[in-house]
């Protein structure tokens, strides 16, 4: 799935990536390939994206998720 | 001959004065690409918000979020006016002001008359008119503009929402000037609360699931829209600033350089009669020599 982090003022990441982990309301989830749509609030907390090997994770305060069509969109 | 020198200094001055607008130019110039490339760094957000707001048009009649968009009695209104930190950009800075009065005196008069119409100054040129008159303003968030980011002009924003939430205002109008190219600006004033109509335009609907339900999204949505689009307006206001800049002073630089031909003709002119003067004292002199 594509996964994109977009900031009012520069896009923090954009690719590939096999799992998202994002800090909601209600505690942390995680997003995997094919998911269905949502929109969700996030809390302050850490998102953390796994692509293959790889990962990385960005501190946000709070913020919104939307996930389409294998797309996920975080905007904080 | 004392014209002659006169007119040399002239054109010293008028070669430096060309210089400074030159490099100003130049400056406002990598200023403008840095300022229109935030807004455009910005749209991506924007237009995702917009989509998501778009989404929930029908569940915004939720009276925990009337607030936003209840049409209060308009007692009470806040300006927020964009201008410019420095001058030297044309009629910038005084399209904001008269704008501005132009509000004052045709939209709000009794609320103007009443002493209940405050200016949020963001930029010292609007602050800096406004305080000889008698209205009120507001100088809190005025050197925004010094380190402009998301984050600062959130906290603005943040500002605005917290003070019409508790009734201190009823209406927030933006007064500031719209980016288009670097030689157009477009002068705009949008009343941003209340919230006149949500975010419209090409969006399909799907079937979302809501986490933790569509009133919480909302609740975390409408005022980061509100946010943004001030957030919006500030970058536009400074990229049109760096663009009116860079337009005027390219036309000071070139008439400085008009000036500067008209200067080096009289200037010739001056030193050609000087020689042809010096030339028939010579002549005259020697004719009544051998006279």
């Amino acid at each position: 799935m594509q996964v994109e982090i977009l900031t009012p003022d520069k896009s923090l990441y954009a690719g590939d990536a096999d799992v998202i982990t994002l800090p909601g309301i209600n505690g942390s989830f995680q997003i995997l390939d094919n998911h269905a749509p949502m929109i969700a609030n996030l809390a302050k907390g850490q998102v953390s994206i796994k692509s293959g090997s790889q990962e990385e994770s960005f501190s946000v305060a709070g913020g919104l998720v939307e996930v389409l069509k294998n797309k996920v969109v975080v905007l904080v | 001959m004392s014209n002659q020198k006169e007119i040399r200094a002239r054109i010293a001055s008028t070669i430096s004065t060309q210089q400074i607008t030159k490099a100003m130019k130049l400056v406002s110039a990598t200023k403008l690409k840095k300022a229109s490339d935030a807004i455009i760094r910005m749209r991506p957000y924007a237009r995702k918000l917009q989509g998501i707001m778009g989404n929930l048009q029908d569940s915004v009649d939720d009276p925990s979020l009337s607030v936003y968009f209840q049409n209060r009695d308009v007692k009470k209104v806040l300006f927020v006016v964009i201008s410019s930190d420095r001058g030297l950009c044309g009629g910038f800075n005084a399209n904001v002001i008269k704008r501005t009065r132009t509000l004052l005196e045709d939209k709000y008069p009794e609320q103007n008359k009443a002493g209940n119409v405050t200016l949020l100054c963001i930029g010292k040129k609007a602050a800096e008119y406004f305080r000889k008159t008698g209205v009120k303003i507001d100088e809190r968030f005025i050197g925004l503009f010094q380190h402009l980011n998301a984050e600062t002009a959130f906290e603005a924003g943040d500002y605005v929402l917290d003070a019409y939430r508790r009734g201190e205002y009823d209406q927030v109008e933006l007064i500031y000037n719209e980016f288009k190219n670097a030689a157009t600006q477009i002068l705009s004033n949008e009343v941003i609360l209340p919230i006149t109509s949500v975010a419209t335009g090409t969006h399909q609907h799907n079937d979302y699931i809501f986490e933790p339900g569509k009133i919480a999204i909302l609740q975390d949505l409408v005022p980061r829209s509100i946010k943004t689009q001030i957030y919006r307006g500030m970058l536009d206001s400074l990229a049109s600033e760096h663009g009116a800049r860079m337009i005027s002073m390219d036309k000071a630089t070139e008439n400085a350089g008009d000036m500067l031909r008209s200067l080096r003709l009289a200037y010739n002119q001056a030193r050609q009669a000087a020689i042809t003067r010096e030339i028939s004292e010579i002549v005259g002199g020697a004719a009544a020599l051998e006279g």
